[in-house]
């Protein structure tokens, strides 16, 4: 039952930067697939340039909706200062994404893609299947922007690729 | 996101999903004040178009229309964060005599770690204090849940009913199933005057009604399945509620619970028999010793509780271990960023002027807040909202010739500063409060007030005209000035109205650079 596996996801970074926004393409996603899934952050202040960090988790069966020290699968991260923080989340042999911030930073132009391309680089790890991103986009992002957005997420797919 | 609304399943926050079961509830009537981390609650309701929702001027006006649309007979909805219950808690407390005639449910958010609060106070004390059930969601699906069972409860039982909701449960998202909205007629209205005109002679009568419902709700509460049995291991066996619970299950996941949904009034029978059948009993709870205390008045031996140094912030995957084993909160955390003023905030501006001129700036809740943080270090009280008014006056009393102003927010000024500004004018206070009007309720996201000329659902209405409403309030000098644009100006006009023995008003106004 490839479903029971847990798979825990930190997103971190700064305000501004659409890590929730990332995380709720995960989530949306992962309800897609047909996994019970949960997300957490705070909001609040983090409009304000504070430190963001989000959690997805999904699988099985979902109790706590943070991840633990030394339990994140996979560590996304946006803003490099931020990442010793975030590092004491990720598992011994988790995958940590951090490498793909620069490339990813390097191949879009609006800076507001940061975020779907970030994503795309860690739906290139994940047991999601493209019908089920497809789905989650329309529901997270409007018509006017979706496009751009699926341009982009293939973008940071094919960064795993190379 | 229109293609929400066809869909059996959606990733909701807890506040998504308990406006969605109040919507399937039948809710009719909703009102609330925006407050982190509650705001979502409304923002939700608001896209339902058979609903009557609104921002409310502030809390306890909020609550006074939601429960009298329930007095007449439609079941409703008041929603806040902790602290916001106390601007409301004048209407609960009798509210909790009168009762209803249809549903009404309190939601109040705390706020476990105060990610964006001015404290840690915990509601679930609230129940024995008004002597109304609170139950307590788990998860964003018990949110969605409860909220049905809370309009049930406050019907059968002619009651208030709160939910207490904390920042991790209402913001976290988790897949939520959802249902159809089920539509019930208004009750026709009467005039009950022994049940709603709560003169002495009527309440004490309800007093009574009120004490026998206590016992009908213990009742209740001893066989209701919100306060949930799961026998498995008995070696280790854990009370408990709320978010703790699922930390717990994610690494005790074969101990035995007694998960309280239902937290107060408490069953007492349920709990001792819980403790009989378990070897080892610990009790689990974030902030107050609510449980705690109870589970000690019942004299249960075996019980054993959290370090106190657990009664602050949040718990958490890192540290329920060592709660658990009865050791200290050891938190090992690196130091996040700190929020700021946003760049180009119309904020610096004022505080830059503020700075200068070496003023003690009596606060307030909001944005502007985040102008005490040190370099900028302009601001020096904060306490709750309408303060920033109300301590430009009291602090003068302390020292009338020391160099002190006041600054407010524009929705915090609607919320509670306009009360203080006509006791100001009253009592012959002088000195300067600044109106920080960027427009919008920001800290929150940007929702609409009275000043705004907008609806929660961005419909034109009546725009409070705030320069006319404080000269009515008899203030000596009413200035609007954008410092934005005019910062010289701006300064001088500070140093004039600091010069002059008078009591002024400076509507600092520039938009917000968030408002889209």
């Amino acid at each position: 039952m490839k479903k029971q596996t847990i798979i825990n996801i930190t997103f971190g970074g700064i305000g501004g930067q659409g890590i929730i926004k990332a995380s709720e393409l995960v989530g949306w996603a992962a309800l897609y697939e047909g996994y019970h899934v949960k997300k957490s952050e705070v909001h609040g202040m983090a409009q304000r340039g504070g430190s963001v960090e989000s959690h997805v988790r999904f699988g099985g069966k979902i109790y706590s909706p943070l991840v633990g020290p030394e339990q994140a699968d996979y560590l996304l991260c946006f803003h490099a200062e931020e990442h010793p923080r975030l590092k004491t989340f990720l598992k011994k042999d988790g995958v940590d994404l951090a490498g793909f911030l620069e490339k990813a930073q390097a191949i879009i132009e609006n800076p507001r893609h940061l975020n779907t391309v970030l994503v795309g680089v860690l739906a290139a790890y994940l047991p999601i299947r493209n019908e089920s991103w497809q789905k989650a986009m329309e529901v997270v992002f409007s018509p006017k922007i979706i496009e751009e957005n699926r341009t982009v997420f293939e973008k940071g797919k094919a960064l795993v690729r190379q | 996101m229109a293609k929400k609304e066809n869909l059996t399943k959606a990733f909701l926050s807890g506040n998504e999903a308990l406006a969605r079961g109040a919507w399937e509830s039948g809710l009719k009537v909703a009102a609330a004040y925006p407050g982190t981390p509650s705001t979502e609650i409304l923002e939700s309701l608001a896209l339902y178009p058979e609903l009557d929702v609104q921002w409310s001027v502030n809390e306890k006006v909020a609550f006074e229309v939601t429960y009298g649309a329930a007095v007449g007979g439609v079941r409703s909805l008041f929603a806040c964060k902790h602290v916001g219950l106390n601007v409301a808690m004048d209407p609960l407390m009798t509210a909790s005599y009168a009762g209803v005639s249809a549903g009404f449910v309190v939601v109040v958010c705390d706020d476990p770690g105060m990610h964006s609060s001015q404290n840690e106070q915990d509601t679930r004390w609230v129940g024995p204090y008004a002597k109304v059930p609170i139950l307590e969601p788990s998860s964003p699906s018990e949110a969605k849940e409860f909220v049905g069972q809370a309009f049930e409860i406050s019907e059968k039982f002619d009651t208030p009913v709160i939910i207490r909701m904390t920042t991790r449960i209402s913001h976290t998202k988790e897949d939520v199933d959802l249902g159809t909205r089920t539509d019930i007629a208004a009750k026709p209205l009467v005039k009950d005057w022994e049940k709603y005109v709560m003169v002495p002679r009527n309440a004490r009568m309800r007093h009574e009604v009120v004490e026998k419902r206590q016992e009908k709700l213990v009742k209740l509460s001893e066989k209701s399945r919100l306060n949930k049995v799961e026998l498995k291991n008995p070696s280790l066996g854990f009370i408990t509620s709320g978010i703790s619970y699922m930390y717990l299950k994610e690494q005790f996941p074969d101990a035995s619970y007694l998960k309280l949904g239902m937290l107060y009034p408490f069953c007492d029978e349920k709990i001792k028999n819980f403790s009989k059948k378990v070897k080892k009993l610990c009790v689990v709870e974030e902030l107050d010793l609510f449980i705690e205390e109870h589970v000690k008045a019942l004299g249960i031996r075996k019980a054993k509780f959290k370090h106190p140094s657990f009664q602050l912030g949040e718990l958490g995957p890192a540290t329920i271990g060592d709660l658990v084993a009865g050791r200290p909160k050891n938190e090992k955390k690196l130091p996040a960023r700190p929020p700021r003023l946003c760049p180009g905030c119309p904020h610096w501006s004022v505080f830059s002027v503020l700075k200068k001129l070496d003023l003690f700036v009596a606060g307030d809740i909001g944005c502007y807040t985040l102008g005490s943080l040190p370099p900028t270090s302009a601001l020096h009280t904060c306490i709750c909202m309408g303060a920033g008014v109300t301590f430009n006056e009291g602090v003068r009393r302390a020292h009338p010739e020391g160099k002190i102003v006041g600054v407010v927010g524009d929705s915090t000024f609607v919320h509670s500063g306009i009360t203080g500004l006509i006791n100001a004018v009253y009592n012959k206070a002088k000195g300067i409060v600044f109106i920080l009007d960027n427009s919008t309720t920001a800290m929150t996201g940007g929702q609409n007030h009275p000043a705004t000329g907008k609806t929660i659902r961005n419909e034109a209405t009546k725009a409070l005209d705030l320069p006319a409403l404080c000269k009515a309030c008899g203030v000596d000098n009413v200035d609007v000035i954008d410092p934005a644009g005019a910062l010289k100006e701006f300064e001088e006009l500070v140093k004039k109205r600091l010069d002059e023995n008078t009591l002024s008003v400076i509507i600092a106004k520039h938009p917000c650079k968030l408002i889209k």
